[in-house]
């Protein structure tokens, strides 16, 4: 037995904690990352997709038969192919694989056909003629609660209903405030189409290579609508492209399948973007009624919420997007009364169902507002009121849960408050590229004003309300080329966030490794749930931490059969310690052995809202404060957001470059709701389904962001990490709104705001 | 119709339909899937390659206009399996996540070093502002020019 002094606390290079490179990373730069759209296999197929033209229609007959003619064209679908389960749908299952009867919104699907070239398949849907009869559409959610609307479903428009109802409904105050608010479609706008490859693997079923965020409830649906026992299809995931919750439902998965396994043949599907824009879900547009009660001194007395959302055709994960909505509606505040509705409708537009933030978003711009004008009424300054009233650890939300340690509030408020403003500089004779408007001429500094604004939103961390959530990781290690090399399995979504990274770090720390390679993720696995809600470095990280921890002890087992018993065992550096004394290399312990454990990791239960909107329904909350200066050209009403600061706790930094990644990004996209992303509908029909229509931010209108990050462990969480992903998208674009209500003095209710909401200002000399 | 082109130095034939891009025929005829397609329209800049050593989004080039040209792509740029100083920039910058737009804004960056070796941060944004990326919101990349310039720059 070799004795060796080692240095006193070892830390295994690339663990958590660094900024580790992705794995994919290298790929990625040099174009060699094979993303959903990029799978190719001999003699594969096309396959696309006829969508309907019309939001609300009767189908009498659909007519195939001058497609099946064509050459190149080897299939046509209809609802009449679809083996097993004619609909589809992750919390209710509502929605046709391909219509029939009905079509409900413009863009759903109706046929399908394989053809031996793309623009062979786009030419046979063109042949395909379907008997429609034009119904008027419901267009907006308060039309679908109108007694005499035309019934959507069989269940009525009303989609979901969740009223919380805590303290005193008949309370009044001193003062107060009230407004009401609107909130535009965001869409996802990931970059990689909705895309994928199904090859018939020869026994009946089917092998799916598919860009998602959540493989086993893709496979439970496909396999029901295909009628085939799960383990028939098995999907793996191919690289996908971006999701940020647009990839959560279905797109065109059943549909390849179905048409790999009608021809025999492999088939891919591609959506173009404007395909895309009706081949995904989108965040939902929200009205929503609020009323402030407050006192003299602006301690919060009451809260009255009244929440709108449009849910589109079909329910998607809107149950829960309502859920959440009532649960965040009145901020991270202290609020001894409120009464919130929350209500979600059918209508005949597009659906709606996860974006980042998931029904908090909405409710942040509203709330946040109500804080700013009860602040102004006041005359008290917007930040004061905000630490005035924030929540802390131990009191209870409006929904009746305690809050937990930790909640800094206050904290992250004093944070981006102290951080230093940019410089206030001259606008005259400015690089254009640094005026609103840019390059594109329209001030040289004639007319710029500049606003201020504080705002701060919360997120829960984890599925709620009682949902089983977990996951799966199965951890590996063994000597290959004489060395300890440690294998990560699990079945959770890479799409771009750096799981696969984070994987590999817990892998190292905690079995002291160099080499980990984690895998493709499959559904050779069970369920690692959902890339969604900033759940999975929690969750999935979870399990895979424990899952090292299982082979460790294995390890040390190992270690005291082999070199007798030992204390205070530990793997470090890549050699098996007792005391820190080495007691043998890792490889030498491992010898031929192949360690492998498996760990289903469950977080703590979570419960429904009783029939008053009360319980212990989210595992962790997440929090962030931003804030924002913006300059407007008060002649155009062009805005430029100059600067972001942000605080966030986020438990434990697990890998830095990463988390700064996933703020920036998070900025932008909450920027892009601010200032400039709406699908725009006009009766039911989307208007701008392109990227040259439907604006995102591009390096021209990100500012620079600064971040100060708090590290308040979460007892329960592992590393007391909390999730990171959606607080930044929450508050940003409410504080971007705050400043430029500063600059313009304008109401600003409605998100995005656009050029005429701040034209036309009293030009200050 | 019968297509000929120098793709990354060497010389390619494909059977083409006279209607594909040339985005579609260096990805689907050529096996060259670095490119992205993400827009159709010259919005994104995920498909942005060199034709005749101009920056073009490849998806708005008819495949025969080009017939003849040398065009490189992403997969072009690094020499001999050793990565371009941009592609290294971008990684250790942080600057990629879930990658679709790499590769384009890998072919911008390229383009504006060698027009430009030394870019102000105004200059940076302006060059870049045809790429769109909808993961990071840019800061790394803008990072990720300033290392690739430090390190090619003269």
């Amino acid at each position: 037995m070799t004795q060796a002094p080692i240095r006193e606390r070892a830390v295994t290079p690339d663990g958590i904690g660094e900024s580790v490179g992705r794995p994919d990373g290298v790929p990625k730069v040099k174009g060699e990352f094979e993303y959903s759209s990029d799978l190719h296999v001999d003699g594969m197929l096309w396959g696309a997709t006829l969508r309907s033209p019309h939001p609300h229609a009767s189908i009498h007959s659909i007519d195939t038969s001058e497609t099946g003619t064509m050459t190149g064209v080897f299939a046509v679908l209809t609802h009449e192919d679809v083996p097993g389960r004619k609909v589809y749908g992750m919390e209710i299952p509502d929605q046709p694989v391909l219509a029939w009867e009905k079509v409900r919104y413009q863009g759903e699907a109706v046929a399908l056909v394989a053809a031996d070239h793309p623009e062979t398949a786009r030419r046979a849907l063109e042949k395909i003629r379907v008997d429609y009869e034009v119904l008027d559409p419901v267009t907006d959610a308060e039309a679908a609660m109108a007694e005499d609307a035309p019934r959507l479903h069989l269940s009525g428009n009303v989609l979901r209903r969740v009223d919380v109802g805590h303290g005193d409904p008949g309370a009044t105050a001193e003062v107060v405030v009230e407004g009401e608010y609107e909130v535009g479609m965001q869409d996802q706008a990931f970059l990689g189409p909705e895309s994928g490859l199904a090859i018939p693997h020869g026994e009946g079923g089917v092998d799916l290579y598919i860009s998602t965020q959540w493989l086993h409830v893709d496979q439970d649906q496909v396999a029901e609508s295909l009628g085939l026992p799960p383990e028939m299809v098995r999907l793996t995931l191919s690289g996908v492209g971006g999701a940020f919750g647009g990839r959560e439902d279905l797109s065109m998965q059943i549909h390849a399948c179905m048409l790999a396994l009608h021809t025999s043949r492999p088939v891919k599907m591609v959506y173009g973007r404007e395909e895309s824009f009706y081949g995904h879900v989108h965040r939902h547009p929200a009205k929503m009624r609020y009323e402030h009660g407050a006192t003299r001194d602006g301690q919060l007395v009451y809260v009255r919420a009244n929440l709108l959302f449009d849910g589109g055709a079909y329910a998607s994960s809107s149950n829960a997007v309502c859920l959440n909505a009532a649960t965040f509606a009145c901020g991270p505040y202290d609020v001894p009364n409120a009464q919130i509705e929350s209500h979600m409708l059918y209508t005949n537009n597009p659906p709606c169902g996860a974006m980042r933030g998931f029904g908090a978003v909405q409710v942040c711009f509203a709330h946040e507002a109500q804080m700013d004008k009860l602040a102004e009424k006041l005359g008290m300054d917007s930040v004061e009121i905000r630490m005035k009233n924030a929540i802390e650890p131990g009191m209870k939300f409006p929904f009746g849960q305690e809050v937990p340690y930790p909640a800094p509030v206050r904290e992250i408020l004093e944070r981006v408050r102290a951080m230093p403003l940019p410089q206030e500089r001259e606008s005259m004779g400015r690089d254009l590229r640094e005026l609103p408007g840019g390059v594109s001429n329209t001030t040289h500094g004639e007319g710029v004003r500049r606003g201020v604004g504080y705002a701060v939103g919360f997120k829960n961390i984890g599925f709620s309300a009682g949902f089983d959530d977990y996951s799966t990781a199965r951890v590996s290690l063994s000597v290959e080329d004489g060395k300890p090399v440690a294998r990560v399995l699990t079945a959770a979504a890479e799409v771009g966030q750096g799981l696969v990274m984070v994987q590999a770090q817990i892998a190292r720390t905690e079995l002291g490794v160099e080499n980990v390679v984690v895998e493709t993720a499959d559904t050779r696995i069970g369920s690692a749930g959902s890339t969604s809600a900033s759940r999975q470095t929690y969750v999935t990280g979870a399990a895979v931490k424990e899952a090292c921890e299982k082979v460790r002890e294995r390890v040390f087992d190992l270690a005291r059969e082999e070199f007798g018993e030992s204390d205070g065992l530990a793997i470090e550096d890549g050699n098996v310690v007792s005391d820190g004394l080495v007691v043998a290399p890792l490889a030498e312990v491992l010898g031929d052995a192949e360690i492998s454990e498996t760990v289903e990791f469950h977080h703590r239960a979570t419960h429904p809202l009783d029939e008053n909107g009360q319980g212990d329904a989210h595992l962790q909350f997440a929090f962030a404060a931003h804030r924002a200066v913006v300059e407007v050209d008060t002649e155009l009403g062009l805005a430029r957001v100059v600067e972001v600061a942000t605080a966030q706790d986020v438990g434990k930094i697990i890998n830095p470059l990463a988390l700064e990644g996933q703020i920036e990004g998070g900025i932008a996209q909450g920027l892009g709701l601010a200032l400039m992303e709406e699908i725009q509908i006009d009766d039911g029909r989307i208007q701008n389904a392109s990227f040259t229509d439907y604006l995102i931010p591009t390096i021209l209108d990100m500012p620079p962001v600064k971040i100060e990050i708090l590290e308040l462990a979460d007892p329960e969480a592992p590393y007391g990490l909390k999730g990171v992903g959606e607080p930044p998208t929450i508050a940003s674009t409410p504080a971007i709104v705050a400043a430029l209500r500063d600059a313009t003095d304008r109401d600003l209710a409605r998100i995005p705001v656009r050029p005429e909401h701040i034209v036309g200002l009293e030009v200050k000399p | 119709m019968k297509l000929r082109l120098l793709v990354n130095g060497e010389p390619r034939e494909a059977d083409i339909w006279e209607g594909e891009s040339l985005l579609y025929v260096l990805r689907e005829r050529m096996g060259l899937f670095g490119s992205k397609n993400a827009c159709e329209q010259g919005e994104c800049g995920s498909c942005s390659v060199y034709l005749g050593g101009t920056l073009v989004c490849a998806c708005l080039v008819l495949a025969g206009q080009a017939g003849g040209s040398e065009v490189v792509t992403v997969e072009g740029l690094s020499e001999q399996g050793r990565m371009h100083p941009v592609q290294e920039a971008f990684l250790e910058a942080g600057a990629v996540q879930c990658g679709f737009c790499t590769p384009g804004l890998i072919m911008a960056t390229h383009d504006l070093l060698a027009r430009n070796p030394g870019p102000t941060e105004a200059e940076v944004r302006e060059a870049l502002a045809g790429n769109l990326c909808r993961c990071t919101g840019y800061e790394k990349i803008l990072a990720a020019v300033q290392t690739a310039a430090e390190r090619t720059g003269t």
